[in-house]
Formats: structure tokens, C-alpha cells, sequence
């Protein structure tokens, strides 16, 4: 018993000073704003981080607006309410799968990457002669791919959607052919800017900052071994998935109200 | 114990206050009382060595002795548990953040893996110091940048990237960006591990010639015992966290302590035993023990 009680102490302390590094790195690299010579390196990760992810968003995206359309019409249809695809559509992807799907997506694509470059830097003493040449790596290195994921994503979140919402007509109106007039209208009448569109935006920044922070965190704390870099590439693909799927939830409990 | 055998105005020396003195003016390094723990292992134990303005100082030892994390220490990246470490008369140990980034500008490091950065090519590897710490106009960069790497021999390849280098040649472009910004000090660590004989004896060439143009200091970390003493113009021995010897190379081959002698004529079996602790070989051989 004693020993299972000394356990759970020692995880919890070396999570908790996991943490505390975790904390300050974010904050001594972000607590100085950028300078004006720093935004060629924050426009360097977001072509990093968000351009080269436009692909798997844009083909994720239409896929998943397809489906669901296609499920929604063939519900809907028993009730003949096809026309309400559109809402359905809209509401499901601004409220919800554009964000979380985006995120997940992102921590695949661009999370991973972020942690193997920085590890991989960090396994060839890149980030060492770097703080040797009186080169900040926080600055550096760390900063400029913190920026770049918290711009991106939002981004990469309306893209999402736009993309599946295209999906969406695709299927709804040019296959089963739905009447675009009552998918449209009953998405506009629907549909509000805050409630909806701008409340699924701060889960996209949210998840956006959390992401990265992850990411760029077990990059610079890995182990500089090749187990090392592989464990933490790893550790940020699950940590950012349970975590966003866990925010979500808290997020939508905090932002819609009282369900009960 | 340590056993200076050098002149007057080099060495650990006794009565070092810790504190910039007189002194400091003569020697760019002062090392005082350092002491280091690594989990249950001592690093270092009371470690104290003045490393003197110009020419090359060599520190030695067997592996796993603390000469790499003495570089560390001296430029900042390592925090000791006591002492101080003087750099032109500044304790590094006692810099903020900011002034220890200040600080780390005059000096230029050679770290045994080469560390180039890999996402840009040759010419952009030396140009980086520069880019980032000075307002020199993209010509005045390229002339110096072609200097450089002409100095290192290797101004042709300036548009590969560094995974087209082999070893030596990387190791040479590393050299080349860490004399980019003519540093006060230069650190080598273990710069001739894994070389073949003519890259060796490149880099030797270069130590001793960019020590010389430059009128820098060098501080150089090995246990390969031939190379530095060629250089080297004054050595410390390491052994278990202090000083066990110092000296002009040629004086330490005949230094009164044997595991100095030991260490540098390179004799298998001495004060560190051939044999790892064990008991007696005939015992052992009629032991029944399986």
C-alpha cells in the first residue's frame, strides 16, 4: 500500500514539475511580443504548420461534409424534411466537428511535426549551439512556432468548414437532390454569428494555443535520443487528441448553458 | 592533489579569491572552487583552474571525466551547485538570462557533433551569427562570410547543405561559423573525435592558425593525447572532478604523479587498474562457484 501511495506521489510530482516546465517555457516565449524582424520567422511556421496542412484539411473536410449530408438526407427524408440538411450541416460542423476535427487533423499533421524538427534540433545540438551563439532558442525557435500554430489554426478551422459545407451541397442538393433554396435559406435563418460561427472560433483558438503548446513543449523537453524524440512525437498526438476531445466537452458545457 | 609544474602566470595557483582581482586582466578564464553533483555522482570537487588570455589551453582527461560539461559550465548552459566561473572577469554563474546571452557573443563553440543547423546550406550556417547579431549590409555578410569559409577551406562548397558534408568537412564549417564573429574565446569539444588521419590533421592546422591570425584564446577539450599536446600550450589533467595535474605538455609526460604519467604516455594498467575490482584470478579459478 505504501509503496502504490509513493507511486502515485512520484507521477504526480514529476507531472506536476512536467507542468511547471511546460508553463514557463510558454511564458518566457511568449511573454516578449514578437519584434518586427521575428515575423518573417512567424510567416515561415505558418506556411509550415498551416499551408502544408491545407491538403489533409481540404480533403478531411470534404469528406466529412459529404457524409453527414448524406446521412442527415437519408434521416431526414423519412420525416420529409430534406430541406433541413443544410441547417443540420451547418450547425454540426460550426458547433462542433470543424474545430474538433480540425484539431485532430492539425496535432497529426502539424502537431508531430513541430515535436520531431524540435526534438530532432534539440538530439543534434542544434537548440545548444544555438543559446552558444547568444541566440535565444525560446525566441528563436520556440516563439515563432507557438504564433504560427495559434494563427493557423483558427484558419485552418474555416477552411474546414467551408470545405465540408461544399461537401455537404454536393451530396445534398447536387446528388440527392435536396432544394437549394430551402438548404440555404434554412441556414441562414438558423445560423447566428456569435452563437454559433464565433463560439466554434474560440474552440479553434483554444485548441489552436493548447495544440501547439503541447507540441513545441515535447519537442524542446524530449529526450535527445532517437526513443527519445519517437516517445514525445508520440505523447503529443495523444495528449492533444484526449485533450481536445476533454475541452471540447467542458467548452460546450461552459459556452451553451444549462442542458440539464 | 595538484602539481603545477608550469610557469608562474598559468595554472590553478593557490590563493585565487574568487572575486574579480588584479589578476583577472592576465587570465580570460578563472575557475574557482567549483563543485557539481550529478544525482549521486561528483562532477566536480572543488575545482579551480585559471585558463590564461591568448594561446591554446587543452583540458584532458579519460572519458566521462566532466571536460565536456566544463565547457558548459564556462558558457553558462550548465549552473554549478558552488563556485564561481570568471569569464573576462565576470561571474557567468551569477548572469541573468539575458546577460549571459550578451556574454556568449564573444565566445565561438565547436561542439563535437558538428551541430549545423540543417534546414539551410553552408554559406547560410556561417552567415547565421551575423544575420542575428549585427546590421551589416547582405554585401559586407557574403565578403565575410567567403573569408570564412575560404579560411576553413571550403568557400567552394558554400552552397551545399550540410547533410552533403562528410564528417570532417561539417566539423570545418562549424569551425568556420564559430570564428564568424572573431570571438575572444573559442571552445573545442573533443574536436578531433572520429576524424580520419587528413581530417585530423586539417583541423590541427586550423586550430593553431586561427589561434594565431585571430589572437584569440582557445580552450580545448580531449583524451586524444597526441593531437593536443601538439597544439596545446598548456594542459590540465581531470580525474575525478579536480585538477591531478598541470603543465606544458612535454613537463607532464614526466610529472611526479603516475596517473598524470599514466593518462598521458597512454599505459594500459596503473593507478586506474587494467582489471575491474575482482577477486584474487587463483581463487577465483578454483573457486567451485558457478
Amino acid at each position: 500500500m505504501e509503496h502504490v501511495l509513493r507511486r502515485i506521489g512520484a507521477e504526480t510530482l514529476r507531472w506536476l514539475q512536467g507542468l511547471g516546465r511546460a508553463t514557463m517555457m510558454w511564458a518566457m516565449a511568449v511573454a516578449r511580443l514578437p519584434r518586427w524582424s521575428d515575423v518573417s520567422l512567424i510567416v515561415r511556421q505558418v506556411y509550415n504548420i498551416g499551408v502544408l496542412s491545407v491538403v489533409i484539411i481540404v480533403l478531411s473536410g470534404f469528406a466529412i461534409g459529404a457524409v453527414i449530408a448524406l446521412q442527415f438526407y437519408t434521416q431526414l427524408a423519412r420525416f420529409g424534411a430534406e430541406d433541413a440538411v443544410g441547417v443540420g450541416l451547418a450547425l454540426v460542423l460550426l458547433r462542433e466537428l470543424g474545430p474538433v476535427v480540425t484539431a485532430l487533423l492539425f496535432a497529426g499533421r502539424a502537431g508531430s511535426a513541430i515535436t520531431a524538427e524540435i526534438g530532432l534540433m534539440k538530439t543534434t545540438e542544434q537548440l545548444s549551439i544555438m543559446e552558444m551563439m547568444g541566440v535565444d532558442p525560446l525566441r528563436r525557435i520556440v516563439a515563432p512556432r507557438l504564433w504560427g500554430g495559434f494563427i493557423s489554426m483558427p484558419l485552418l478551422t474555416v477552411l474546414f468548414n467551408t470545405v465540408a459545407i461544399y461537401g455537404g451541397v454536393v451530396v445534398g442538393i447536387h446528388w440527392l437532390g435536396a432544394d437549394p433554396g430551402g438548404f440555404w435559406s434554412g441556414m441562414q435563418n438558423t445560423v447566428e454569428l456569435w452563437q454559433d460561427l464565433g463560439k466554434g472560433m474560440v474552440k479553434a483558438v483554444v485548441f489552436g494555443l493548447v495544440v501547439t503548446w503541447i507540441a513545441v513543449f515535447q519537442g524542446y523537453d524530449c529526450e535527445p535520443t532517437a526513443e527519445g524524440m519517437g516517445l514525445a512525437t508520440t505523447r503529443t498526438v495523444v495528449m492533444s487528441s484526449v485533450l481536445v476531445l476533454a475541452m471540447d466537452f467542458f467548452l460546450t458545457l461552459l459556452m451553451y448553458g444549462d442542458f440539464r | 592533489m595538484t602539481e603545477s609544474l608550469g610557469p608562474d602566470t598559468v595554472g590553478s595557483g593557490a590563493g585565487s579569491t574568487g572575486s574579480v582581482n588584479a589578476q583577472t586582466a592576465d587570465y580570460l578564464i578563472e575557475i574557482d572552487d567549483l563543485c557539481l553533483m550529478r544525482g549521486e555522482k561528483v562532477v566536480f570537487d572543488h575545482l579551480s583552474l585559471k585558463v590564461p588570455r591568448g594561446g591554446i589551453t587543452a583540458v584532458m582527461g579519460p572519458s566521462g571525466t566532466g571536460k565536456t560539461t566544463l565547457l558548459r559550465v564556462i558558457g553558462g548552459q550548465v549552473r554549478p551547485d558552488s563556485g564561481a566561473v570568471y569569464l573576462n572577469g565576470k561571474d557567468v554563474c551569477r548572469m541573468s538570462r539575458s546577460e549571459l546571452f550578451e556574454a556568449r557573443r564573444d565566445i565561438g563553440m565547436l561542439f563535437q557533433s558538428s551541430a549545423l543547423f540543417t534546414d539551410i546550406n553552408v554559406f547560410e550556417n556561417v552567415a547565421f551569427p551575423m544575420r542575428v547579431h549585427t546590421d551589416l549590409p547582405e554585401d559586407t555578410i557574403r565578403d565575410l562570410v567567403i573569408m570564412k569559409l575560404n579560411a576553413v577551406g571550403l568557400r567552394g562548397a558554400r552552397d551545399l547543405m550540410p547533410s552533403q558534408l562528410s564528417g570532417g568537412r561539417a566539423r570545418r564549417v562549424a569551425l568556420a561559423r564559430a570564428i564568424a564573429l572573431d570571438p575572444d574565446l573559442i571552445m573545442y569539444d573533443e574536436p578531433f573525435t572520429g576524424q580520419d588521419p587528413i581530417s585530423m590533421g586539417v583541423i590541427l592546422t586550423l586550430i593553431r592558425q586561427l589561434n594565431e591570425a585571430l589572437g584569440t584564446s582557445s580552450l580545448l577539450v580531449s583524451h586524444d593525447i597526441h593531437e593536443t599536446v601538439n597544439i596545446a600550450d598548456y594542459v590540465f589533467v581531470l580525474a575525478d572532478g579536480k585538477v591531478i595535474g598541470e603543465g606544458p605538455p612535454k613537463a607532464l609526460r614526466d610529472h611526479p604523479s603516475r596517473r598524470v604519467t599514466q593518462f598521458m604516455r597512454g599505459d594500459p594498467d596503473g593507478p586506474v587498474p587494467f582489471h575491474y575490482p575482482a577477486d584474487d584470478l587463483k581463487y577465483d579459478l578454483l573457486s567451485e562457484d558457478v
